[in-house]
């Protein structure tokens, strides 16, 4: 059961907001309905679900309605219409009380302005959520420092916010949220505000502790590459509607229309793609079984300068060169071993493209793909600079 | 002609209704008011009398080592209090000063204790701001004199119309600084606490008023400013103090005991005024 199940969530601004809904369904577009009756659009009709544990990326411009959206599922803002499931129950149905209750227990919230209050101290405002739980003080100060430790900043519990950086601020805004112990962080542009560096840093130190903390996480940004990065799945906003979700690389290379397409235009595609995504099936030969002169009749086959060696397992060997094996055919070599070189650059599947560009411009041999030591694949500068181009073709299934 | 239009609705007798209306509450509310005046007004003169026994020289000191405090252990203000409370003492306007400080003080904590929680409900409701806001302007632009009015009517002479003259005068700053306060907190404050689950009542005691306080206590030092320059009004109605000094002085045309009295208020008000900011700055 998904923790998050947004379904057909909206949002109109104006008067007489459940009419304009009904134009929505006709399928009438952001700016007529604006025209015909004076009211924004805000969320037009979105549908998403986010698993335990996965951290969902909610994309787009500035006024495509994201920040809409993530106060819709803690209704801050109310929606107009459509159903918001928490764990399985009903949000919109619940009562004042009821509400409060869920936002305390299970949805805990970080802003893009960091919203530390001012006149609390950092201890203050990390244990504010469990204050107004009437969470008695000992407890609540020792689960603040707890989760101001866990952010790296334990010595700091005494300062007030405008003492701090913000880079700092916003981990105690994180800490203030982790506090709660919630199941579900809710993160409106969290790390827009922080400088690019800071911001890198502020990612890792994220999927860092995703890997302890394993919460959901609803991410909302208007980076693509800070979607790229740490998003499990992507679900792009435009003008109020969700027009694409899926993995990065689904995203990337897959995009649903134009508008994705142009968006995605730019993105720097060595962060994102791997080594799978580029590697091709290898030509080989077996130690075991061939000598110089079927190397050199494969290499002649394949248009080759050299060709990888492996053993019945597909374990990688090393490699020989065209012109090693035709001087060994001259000197008649028999032996493989006595020919074959070792020097080979090795990568796994998960390695990123950009970390592959130094090894592939020194190498005179393809780069070789090896998962647990057998050879899955190969990679040759031609396959990588085609991926590099938007327009180039990359393995999707793999 | 064109005149005529004019005077198709023959004079409207305002005047008139305005005098039954204040002849009508007098009478109905008299139940109410006068134990007001008659408890409100023992109380405030006990307050005055108090006062008047802790010897002067106490007094000064108290001044002195507060202003000397809040203003961040500087000396200019503690030595301004001690010269200028002693000039006051050596006119032999002393008692007078007692009974206007008396007055301004009760005053200006009425106006807080009825202004914060009005400013409050204006912020947090569209309607009562729609209907406290003409109000408050009406309060603040008719001339102080004409309370002074139905304040004899209500409560007879003395301290007591005085206290609620000044504070139908002195109380809508605080109102409008109180609103203004809470509304400009940042909308991200407001969110930030909601999400967390707070109350209500938690939302404004956590997070809005904390925010809003330099705001509100500067509201409250224009309140208590105001209820000082109410001082000299309300001698008219018999409300003791400096500003009965400064009212004889203007009807016997003696421009130097009028200056005295004058000069007493205005040392009176710099302590206050510079008293009450400090207290905003120092808690910031």
């Amino acid at each position: 059961m998904p923790v998050i199940e947004a379904k057909n969530l909206s949002k109109i601004f104006g008067k007489n907001p459940k009419q304009t809904t009904k134009l929505l369904d006709k399928g009438v577009s952001k700016d007529d309905i604006l025209k015909e009756t004076g009211n924004t659009v805000g969320v037009n009709r979105a549908s998403f679900s986010v698993e335990q544990g996965e951290i969902f990326v909610i994309m787009g411009l500035s006024g495509s309605g994201k920040s809409t959206l993530v106060r819709l599922i803690n209704r801050l803002i109310e929606p107009t219409e459509g159903t918001i499931l928490i764990d399985g129950d009903d949000l919109l149905t619940l009562d004042k009380k009821s509400l409060r209750e869920v936002r305390r227990q299970k949805l805990s919230m970080v802003f893009q302005k960091f919203a530390l209050f001012p006149h609390r101290t950092i201890l203050e405002n990390a244990e504010y959520g469990l204050e107004i739980q009437k969470v008695d003080k000992e407890e609540r100060r020792k689960k603040a420092q707890e989760a101001l430790e866990l952010v790296g900043l334990g010595d700091y519990m005494h300062q007030k916010p405008n003492q701090l950086s913000g880079g700092m601020q916003q981990r105690v805004g994180l800490a203030r949220a982790l506090a709660n112990d919630p199941e579900v962080l809710l993160m409106d542009e969290a790390f827009s505000a922080l400088d690019p560096l800071i911001r890198k840093d502020m990612q890792d130190e994220l999927l860092d502790l995703q890997t302890k903390m394993q919460k959901t996480i609803l991410f909302i940004t208007h980076d693509l590459d800070e979607a790229l990065r740490i998003g499990d799945r992507i679900a792009l906003m435009k003008d109020g509607s969700i027009v694409q979700i899926g993995t990065p690389e689904e995203i990337l290379v897959n995009p649903e229309n134009d508008y994705v397409e142009k968006f995605v235009e730019d993105v720097d595609r060595s962060k994102v793609l791997t080594a799978q995504h580029i590697m091709k099936r290898p030509e080989t030969i077996n130690i075991e079984k061939h000598g110089p002169r079927v190397a050199l009749e494969r290499m002649r086959e394949e248009g080759l300068s050299s060709i990888f060696v492996v053993d019945k397992k597909r374990n990688l060997k090393g490699y020989i060169t065209a012109d090693d094996a035709s001087e060994a055919r001259k000197k008649e070599i028999k032996d493989l071993q006595d020919i074959m070189k070792n020097d080979i650059p090795r990568v796994n599947k998960e390695t990123p493209m950009h970390e592959i560009f130094d090894l592939i411009y020194d190498s005179p041999i393809p780069v070789a793909v090896v998962e647990n030591e057998k050879l899955v694949g190969i990679i040759v500068r031609g396959a990588v600079l085609a991926a590099l181009s938007s327009e180039g073709e990359v393995n999707l299934d793999a | 002609m064109l005149n005529n239009i004019l005077e198709i609705v023959p004079e409207m007798p305002i005047a008139k209704w305005t005098n039954s209306a204040t002849d009508w509450i007098t009478d109905k509310f008299s139940f109410l008011f006068d134990p007001i005046k008659e408890h409100f007004g023992n109380f405030m003169e006990m307050t005055s009398e108090t006062l008047n026994t802790i010897p002067p020289v106490i007094i000064i000191l108290i001044v002195a080592i507060i202003a000397f405090f809040i203003s961040g252990k500087k000396f200019g203000l503690a030595a301004f209090s001690i010269v200028g409370l002693w000039l006051i003492y050596n006119q032999g306007l002393w008692e007078q000063l007692i009974s206007t400080f008396t007055l301004v003080l009760l005053a200006s904590l009425l106006s807080v204790i009825v202004g914060v929680p009005l400013g409050i409900l204006m912020s947090k409701s569209k309607i009562a701001s729609a209907i406290i806001t003409p109000i408050l302007d009406f309060m603040q632009t008719m001339p102080a004199f004409v309370y002074l009015i139905p304040a004899v009517a209500f409560f007879g002479i003395g301290m007591v119309p005085g206290v609620f003259a000044s504070l139908i005068f002195a109380t809508p700053p605080t109102v409008r600084f109180t609103n203004l306060g809470i509304r400009q907190v940042s909308n991200e404050l407001v969110e930030a606490s909601e999400a967390f689950g707070s109350t209500g009542a938690q939302k404004l005691f956590k997070v809005e008023l904390p925010m809003a306080k330099t705001t509100i206590m500067a509201g409250i030092n224009q309140t208590v400013m105001l209820a000082l320059s109410m001082v000299v009004i309300a001698s008219m109605i018999g409300a003791p103090g400096l500003g009965r000094d400064v009212l004889s002085a203007l009807q016997r045309a003696e421009a130097g005991a009028g200056f005295v009295a004058g000069l007493a208020i205005v040392i009176l008000a710099i302590v206050i005024d510079r008293i009450t900011q400090n207290m905003n700055k120092q808690k910031d």
